[in-house]
């Protein structure tokens, strides 16, 4: 097995281009395991935690892009990342400077709240730590827990290669169990998003808190700006998957009782219809952490609760103040 | 494959590694550092949690070559260099909170990086802080106990300082994780 670390983005496309079987690996959450159960022996393992253009997050014309490397815990607010040189962290090794949040990390959590609920839920501290959204993406688990987020949120994912960089948009990019469109020789970038423009939610349905891959998850996005309602549907389909039907019927029904204007509580009936919709959306399968039926249900009852929920918060916060705050914060970073 | 790292302040090196074995497997099999365990090799455990560039992770999941040039401490880096233990190690043992002792290591390191960023952490922060340290023993009480006492001895010494506290009486649970004196050793 070849270990190859390149320390530039176009190194590592290069690296990528000559061995499109090379393995990326960035937090290793994934890739390590398979290593050390000896179910994958990969001729070649694409370090990328050297790559400085994968880490960090910036706004460029109104849009959010996030760096590959960011880490979970970047997204939570937790912690730094592990992308890059290393340096300004952990000054005496001991983790007394490693509180040493990215620059504006705990702004990515207050830009992108619904991303930054699903990051909170994924493993542990540790694996927080160095899990990253791009290997979340690579990886291409149906029980991602960003994926439902990204869903919801519309976000794009930014691919690249020795042939140039292309956009695919966050519902076109899952293409089977553990599959995605990026091409062999390509390299996850980056992903886009919008700051959103209404509330976010996230349920997820686990054992317990830590530790747990998602029996099922929910994501929900509404977006006042453009009238719409964003969903995404975790660990209850082959991939990750929009409840395209739900989104249409919620986003009519807001739209025909003036409720994005008059913000009036959700008729009980749309709340149930939606959770409906959301459920029939899913094509989950019975496997060791649930059935398929308790799948069903419980995405209905995560429907209608995320619903409630950012509801909840659109009647609090309006859309004038919360549109005001994050474009003020978007200007501090 | 040759790494080289910064470990616990002293520089290793380890040749001949295999590019796609775990840095919890070059800590203890190369550079001699068994005090990380490898229990779980996915991550689950926590008992091989070490800090990465002072960012605790588990080290069966940070890939030889990830490691090279990088700053690592694992629970051996926790005592003074006079082998005084940390306030931390030596609330572990006078709470109780060692038990057969395999998750001991991840737990030390997941405390000690609380402690460092939160002094006074509630019981849901320490809960959530280990949430990846799997202990079988315990049933945790004892661990949540040693927290605590080690989170209030650091505020009374006023910073996290690597030093060992005052010693107090010997409980019962010292006395038993004692090395056994010349006498005892011979009679076994």
């Amino acid at each position: 097995m070849e270990f190859l670390q390149p320390g530039s983005l176009v190194e590592a496309l290069a690296a990528k281009a000559a061995s499109p079987d090379a393995v990326p690996i960035a937090g290793g959450t994934d890739v390590m395991v398979e290593l050390n159960f000896a179910r994958r022996r990969p001729l070649v393992l694409l370090d990328l935690t050297r790559v400085p253009e994968l880490a960090g997050w910036s706004l460029q014309d109104g849009r959010l892009r996030v760096g590959a490397g960011v880490t979970y815990a970047e997204l939570t607010g937790e912690r730094g990342g592990i992308s890059g040189n290393g340096l300004g962290r952990g000054a005496d090794g001991l983790g007394r400077a490693a509180g040493g949040l990215g620059p504006g990390a705990g702004g990515l959590r207050r830009l992108l709240p619904g991303l930054a609920m699903a990051a909170r839920t994924v493993g542990s501290p540790q694996i927080r730590n160095r899990g990253t959204i791009g290997g979340n993406l690579g990886s291409a688990s149906p029980a991602g827990d960003c994926h439902p987020s990204l869903l919801a949120a519309g976000a794009e994912v930014e691919v690249a290669s020795a042939r140039g960089t292309r956009v695919i948009p966050i519902d076109g990019f899952f293409t089977g169990v553990k599959r995605s469109a990026v091409a062999p020789d390509e390299l996850i970038i980056a992903v886009w998003i919008s700051p959103p423009s209404g509330p976010e939610q996230f349920a997820k349905i686990g054992t317990r808190n830590a530790m747990v891959i998602a029996v099922a998850a929910f994501g929900l996005a509404l977006h006042p700006g453009r009238r719409l309602v964003g969903t995404g549907i975790g660990s209850a389909a082959p991939t990750p998957v929009r409840a395209r039907e739900a989104e249409t019927f919620v986003a009519a029904a807001l739209d025909e009782a003036g409720l994005w204007d008059s913000r009036n509580a959700l008729p009980e009936s749309v709340v149930t219809e939606f959770g409906a919709l959301v459920s029939a959306a899913s094509r989950p399968i019975d496997d060791v952490r649930g059935t398929a039926a308790y799948r069903r249900h419980s995405l209905a009852v995560l429907a209608r609760r995320t619903l409630a929920w950012a509801w909840s918060d659109y009647q609090r916060t309006g859309l004038a103040g919360r549109a005001g705050a994050v474009a003020e914060e978007a200007e501090e970073e | 494959m040759r790494v080289t790292a910064t470990v616990n302040g002293v520089r290793h090196q380890a040749d001949d590694v295999w590019p796609g074995e775990s840095l919890l497997f070059v800590l203890r099999e190369r550079m001699g550092l068994p005090g990380s365990k490898n229990a779980c090799e996915q991550g689950e455990c926590g008992s091989c949690t070490i800090y990465l560039d002072g960012i605790p992770v588990c080290a069966c999941l940070v890939a030889a070559g990830q490691a090279q040039g990088r700053d690592i401490v694992t629970v051996e880096g926790l005592a003074g260099s006079d082998g005084s233990l940390h306030p931390v190690q030596q609330a572990f043992i006078e709470a109780g909170a060692v038990q057969c002792g395999f998750c001991t290591p991840g737990l030390l390191v997941a405390a000690h990086d609380l402690l460092a960023r939160d002094p006074d952490p509630a019981d849901a922060d320490v809960r959530e802080a280990l949430a990846g340290n799997l202990c079988r023993c315990t049933g945790y009480e004892k661990i949540l106990d040693a927290v605590r006492l080690a989170a209030a001895r650091l505020r009374g010494s006023g910073v996290a300082v690597p030093a060992a506290p005052s010693p107090a009486a010997p409980s019962p649970t010292e006395a038993s994780l004692a090395a056994p004196s010349p006498a005892e050793a011979g009679e076994a």
